[in-house]
């Protein structure tokens, strides 16, 4: 019990750090989602199997001796293709229609790329190791591993270089433009097809990065998607659409949130907390809309 | 057209009593088909009536599973001892210990789900949209992720249901059980349907539908319709699981009990090949489907998956209206509606 008292505030800062990190991935793939879910008005269920495509990418370098921490430059090259691909495949044919077809046509999408990864990579859980170090805090009862840092620093690099991106550059204020208004954007002149298609190689992009970050940090696995999906989309219902330091912050508390159901609760209960989370968070705002006669929509 | 509809019934209910003498190999292949048309059904009362698209009616197909094998063995022997011996069959039903604990299992299975989606039925329900349909994606995997970490139903490692028991007819004998227990079921559940959707309940969900506010506006309790129509499903669903339960024998949490990425995914799939909001849509698709993935599966041989992704997102863009909204296309009259030659033409020259 002394050890217990004793470890506690230790493993509390190991636990918010750990989760912390690990937010930032998050929030970056809830970028990628509040993104497409603005412009485009769509809910890629196939988001989380993105992301582990391109951690595969990653690691299939990782596999041939290259250093996986260039997959953060390889694998959104990637990924951008196979979104743009994925668009003009599938994604351009449900954007104007119902949204529960274009869930469930990305939930098809989602059973066929876990089955193909699942035939390509194989069903062991994998990790591309990078061989970084650890680094060793308050008076090494705190163990960080490097890989950690740095993929975190990279995730920041990455949301900051695309929202100067969104700021600045042309594709950028026609991206903005169309999620305002589409009608207005086309009338003014913007291919909104061209910046649908390029939404959605950003976003793919995006979980390129993230993936090649967690195929380092964390472990790969073909089935395992759909909680990044669902946690991208906690993170856009709890910040709001456009809203990224509330994105940033929420990854960040969702990734603490984790650590801790995985301390407290064990392992096996991690996934099952996440989804958990998910069904409390939703039923919460239904009620605390309802009370003044609203709803979520 | 009525005696059309009585001709169709009557292919259905003679079909179903022969088939079992007529294709005994198939039998249990059959009675999958039986419960897949009740899933498809069931879904039908929530994706096509109400238009709440719903991915978690996987949630009471599982919690009957579980719960109809638990009662089996809970009756009469100590559940923990049962989970932790695993596939060694260390207890043995008698006879009719085995039926009693059947039956008191299914009729559990139907109400114990039918219980739980009243309990959080005002919460979910009270989404629209999308929000609604990950909400119930994740209520299915969050019970299944949870029922893997709960030690007396075999956590991770499942549990096995109790087995045929001895001295009662052979293999042969228990596929013919289950397969009529299932067919019975199926008529059951479309029988009730086919009541309740003539009835005021019917109105109600094509009303929310429509245009839920609206409907409220009215003065109709949407909230305690859609809640009802939730109990409806939950039972037959529930049902249903305990039912597959006993055939396949062995009971995982995610792999067949909260099985999203097949059951889950399969119900909605077949109510929308058949047509959505319509009463044979489901049973139509939902034996078109059977009939496709038993005939071809085998021909993919381990890209049964990717097949299902590919037919998923194919029939989700091309074909959304279902068989039943490509005949009522092509023959309207059949389903009632009166065509006007000069509009016809007209619609054709606007084109």
């Amino acid at each position: 019990m002394d050890l217990l008292i004793f470890q506690v505030p230790i493993l509390m800062v190991q636990a918010s750090l750990d989760g912390a990190l690990l937010g930032i991935l998050f929030a970056l793939i809830a970028y990628g989602m509040a993104l497409q879910w603005g412009v485009m008005n769509i809910i890629n269920i196939a988001q989380g199997e993105m992301v582990i495509l391109g951690g595969y990418i990653a690691y299939t370098m990782y596999v041939m001796g290259i250093h996986p921490a260039y997959g953060v430059i390889v694998s959104p090259i990637i990924m951008y293709f196979i979104g743009w691909l994925l668009y003009k495949l599938v994604i351009n044919r449900v954007v104007d229609r119902d949204l529960f077809i274009s869930i469930l046509a990305t939930f098809g999408i989602s059973i066929l790329t876990q089955q193909l990864m699942n035939f390509i990579f194989g069903a062991d859980v994998v990790v591309a190791q990078s061989n970084f170090g650890t680094t060793l805090l308050f008076d090494d009862m705190v163990t960080l591993p490097n890989a950690k840092i740095f993929s975190a620093l990279i995730g920041i690099i990455f949301a900051i270089g695309l929202v100067l991106y969104m700021k600045k550059s042309k594709l950028g204020r026609a991206i903005r433009a169309t999620s305002q208004n589409a009608r207005a954007a086309k009338i003014l002149g913007i291919d909104t097809e061209r910046v649908y298609a390029a939404t959605f190689g950003i976003n793919a992009a995006l979980c390129g990065v993230a993936g090649a970050l967690i195929s380092i940090t964390f472990t790969l696995h073909p089935y395992v998607g759909l909680p990044y999906t669902v946690r991208s989309f906690m993170i856009v219902i709890i910040a709001g659409l456009g809203n990224l330091p509330g994105v940033a912050l929420s990854g960040m508390g969702l990734g603490v949130f984790e650590e801790f159901s995985d301390y407290i609760l064990g392992t096996e209960f991690r996934i099952g907390s996440v989804f958990t989370l998910l069904v409390l968070i939703l039923v919460y705002r239904r009620f605390r809309l309802s009370r003044k006669r609203e709803y979520l929509e | 057209m009525k005696r059309n509809n009585l001709i169709l019934y009557g292919a259905l209910l003679v079909f179903g009593l022969l088939a079992p003498f007529l294709f005994p190999a198939f039998k249990l292949q059959i009675s999958f088909m039986w419960i897949l048309v009740i899933l498809a059904l069931t879904w039908d009362v929530q994706g096509g009536q109400m238009g709440y698209n719903t991915f978690g009616n996987i949630l009471f197909f599982g919690i009957g599973m579980y719960i109809c094998a638990s009662t089996q063995i809970g009756l009469f022997f100590p559940l923990e001892e049962w989970t932790a011996s695993g596939g060694e069959k260390t207890f043995l039903h008698t006879p009719s210990q085995y039926f009693l604990g059947l039956s008191a299992g299914l009729v559990l299975a139907g109400i114990v789900p039918v219980v739980v989606a009243a309990l959080i039925g005002y919460g979910i329900l009270g989404l629209r949209g999308h929000y609604f349909a990950i909400c119930t994606l994740g209520l299915g995997i969050a019970a299944g992720e949870l029922a893997g970490g709960i030690e007396i139903i075999g956590a991770g490692q499942g549990m096995t249901a109790p087995p045929w028991p001895k001295g009662i007819g052979d293999t042969e004998f228990r596929s013919e059980f289950f397969y009529f227990l299932t067919f019975i079921t199926m008529l059951a559940t479309f029988i009730f349907l086919r009541w309740a959707y003539q009835r005021r309940f019917g109105l109600v969900l094509n009303a929310i539908r429509d245009n839920e506010d609206k409907a409220e506006a009215m003065g109709i309790h949407t909230m305690r319709y859609k809640i009802l129509g939730w109990m409806v499903s939950a039972f037959f669903v529930g049902i249903a699981g305990g039912l597959v339960g006993n055939m396949v024998g062995y009971i995982e949490p995610t792999e067949i009990a909260f099985a999203g990425a097949t059951y889950g995914v399969f119900m909605i799939l077949m109510a929308i090949l058949g047509g959505k909001g319509t009463l044979w849509g489901p049973v139509i698709g939902a034996m078109v489907f059977h009939i496709f993935k038993e005939g071809f599966w085998t021909f993919f041989l381990g890209w049964q998956y990717v097949a299902l992704g590919v037919l998923i997102v194919v029939i989700v863009i091309f074909f959304p209206e279902g068989i039943m909204g490509w005949l009522r296309e092509k023959f309207p009259e059949r389903f009632g509606e009166v065509v006007d030659e000069a509009d016809r033409k007209a619609q054709v020259v606007l084109k």
